[in-house]
């Protein structure tokens, strides 16, 4: 799948403008709230007539307002998940679920459909009505109505805003499953970066109206050019690392190139791969081997590049055996510990501030 | 069934054909002109509100002439109708039923329009997106939740003709067993020197119907509330 967009949308005072090449896999939409990306979402849909836009979904014309085409909403085959559900009122747990598969392009296999109600925890709910569910409930319903009208693209607006913080990592879980088993590309749109970190392959930046950035997430995270990503307080870098598969004192041992990272959460088995949001205000830098410390994660890196100061304040953005590792500093740091591109340092981590 | 006389068992009856099938041939284009009135922005929208709306507003006399110059024996559409299909409403009761529906085509469109109104467009979008077209958007969502106000709008339409007098009487007249309803009846019977106890029991009777048609919607109402009220 790709999703090529060139629009220019006006309303009221806002103007929206996005160039983009979208591959598939899944794409976080990040951003600061009002910057556009709901009604991005919704003109790609077709809920929305942009005033300038040519939008194509794997080479299919979805919008061409210079050449004056347009297809409905019902017949892009877009999924639409939103922040507030919108399950029918009427209908039970199973009509909702089975309203997509009737009137979708292509209705869902029957194995399909059993395999989604699993992935989503849905086989206690079918009777119920959608009045008597819970908020991540409902949520996961409206996720598998979308995935079972057989979408070629399934759009999810902020699917976790209405829910409070428990819920929500329920959802999550529920999520990551989602992404990990469907071949369905999505856009998953958020204004919280460790959701789309865990969640998303590529990403797409927007900020006031404006694609300011797009690529893949490892990248554009590790990068100190991009004051929307890169200054937002949940700034971070995502590391890969390998579970050896002990525990100690409640911590997990996982290996990297770097050095070796011990976190709390369930222990994981040895081998198994997990991705980590390291937030950058949470790394700390020492020059030399620093003594007895609380922080017990450290990891050698090299400084790759220090980045505009802002507020007292500059990213630095390390080389920790091959992954970028974004940092936040204070300029007084950087010129006790002159750091400057090659410099040798290494990186602390505080084990309290790492989860997955 | 004793207490009443056979001519007034043939109004009761005749009353209540003229007004179900007055509401029921009301019912979809009602429907339909309230959607349209309620989902869509057209040039000339303000027109179609105010022809929908003149017979709540204007004389009933002055509706049913209208209805007698146009579909009476001498009027172009009566003339029309007696050609083409052999068809007339002149002095029957389905000329009693049109003159019933028209006036009560604006309480029905009113309360329809407004239930769909309040239907929310966000589960239109979401019926959209999983690949319902219009016209399904319309019979699976929208209809759906619009019921509570299409019912009481259909009790309205049926109660308003009920009662419905000048324009009927001025359209098709007055005659026993054929377009005499119940007020006309009522009516009748009080012209009379012997006429109160039986204008009296009419009263009833019209009383009755139309409480009960109050009470059924009312019920219904509130089944389809409930339902709902689990839905939210």
């Amino acid at each position: 799948m790709t999703l090529q967009m060139d629009l220019s949308h006006h309303q009221g005072d806002f103007h929206l403008q996005v160039v983009a090449d979208l591959p598939a896999g899944v794409t976080g939409v990040f951003g600061p709230s009002g910057a556009g990306k709901s009604t991005l979402l919704e003109i790609v849909a077709g809920l929305r007539r942009p005033k300038q836009a040519r939008i194509t979904l794997d080479g299919k014309v979805l919008c061409d307002t210079a050449a004056g085409r347009w297809m409905p909403p019902h017949r892009r085959g877009i999924g639409y998940v939103f922040q507030d559900s919108r399950l029918f009122p009427h209908l039970s747990v199973t009509e909702n679920l089975n309203f997509g598969r009737r009137h979708g392009r292509a209705p869902a296999h029957p194995s399909t459909c059993a395999e989604v109600i699993e992935l989503l925890g849905l086989a206690r709910l079918l009777d119920r009505s959608p009045g008597s569910l819970s908020g991540g409930e409902r949520q996961r319903v409206a996720i598998a109505r979308a995935l079972l009208s057989a979408p070629r693209l399934l759009l999810l607006d902020e699917p976790c805003a209405s829910l409070d913080l428990p819920r929500r990592e329920e959802l999550l879980g529920y999520l990551a499953a989602v992404c990990a088993t469907s071949s369905v590309p999505m856009l998953y749109v958020s204004h919280s970066l460790p959701e789309i970190a865990r969640l998303a392959h590529h990403l797409l930046l927007v900020e006031n109206g404006q694609a300011t950035a797009c690529g893949p997430i490892h990248e554009l995270l590790g990068r100190v050019d991009l004051p929307g990503l890169s200054r937002s307080d949940e700034a971070g870098t995502v590391l890969l690392v390998r579970s050896i598969g002990t525990a100690e004192a409640g911590l997990c041992s996982y290996e990297h190139a770097a050095g070796v990272l011990r976190l709390p959460g369930p222990l994981v088995p040895a081998g198994q791969k997990i991705r980590l949001l390291v937030k950058a205000r949470d790394v700390s830098l020492a020059v030399g081997e620093p003594g007895q410390l609380s922080i017990r994660n450290r990891l050698a890196a090299t400084v790759m590049e220090v980045g505009p100061p802002h507020a007292g304040l500059c990213e630095v953005l390390l080389d920790a055996g091959g992954d970028r590792l974004l940092t936040r500093v204070t300029m007084a740091t950087v010129g006790e510990l002159s750091l400057q591109s090659g410099r040798r340092v290494t990186a602390l981590i505080k084990s309290a501030s790492l989860g997955h | 069934m004793t207490i009443f006389t056979p001519d007034e068992l043939t109004t009761i009856q005749l009353s209540l054909k003229v007004s179900a099938w007055a509401t029921l041939v009301s019912l979809p284009p009602g429907i339909a002109v309230a959607w349209v009135l309620a989902r869509r922005e057209f040039p000339g929208k303000w027109l179609l509100d105010v022809l929908i709306h003149l017979p709540l507003v204007m004389p009933p006399v002055v509706t049913g002439y209208l209805l007698l110059m146009a579909f009476g024996r001498q009027g172009p559409l009566g003339i029309w109708l007696e050609t083409t299909l052999g068809f007339t409403f002149a002095f029957n009761w389905t000329g009693a039923a049109l003159a019933c529906g028209i006036m009560g085509f604006p309480l029905l469109v009113r309360s329809v329009r407004l239930s769909i109104e309040s239907v929310d467009r966000g589960l239109e979008q979401a019926a959209n997106t999983l690949g319902a077209n219009p016209a399904w958007v319309v019979v699976r969502v929208t209809l759906p939740l619009a019921l509570p106000g299409i019912l009481a709008g259909a009790v309205l339409c049926f109660a308003k003709a009920l009662g419905e007098f000048g324009a009927t009487i001025t359209f098709v007249s007055n005659i026993p067993g054929l377009t005499q309803t119940l007020p006309g009846a009522i009516y009748n019977s009080i012209q009379l020197p012997e006429g109160e106890a039986a204008a009296l029991r009419l009263t009833g009777v019209a009383i009755a119907l139309s409480m009960g048609a109050l009470l059924v919607s009312e019920w219904l109402t509130r089944r389809l509330r409930k339902r709902e009220g689990q839905a939210r």
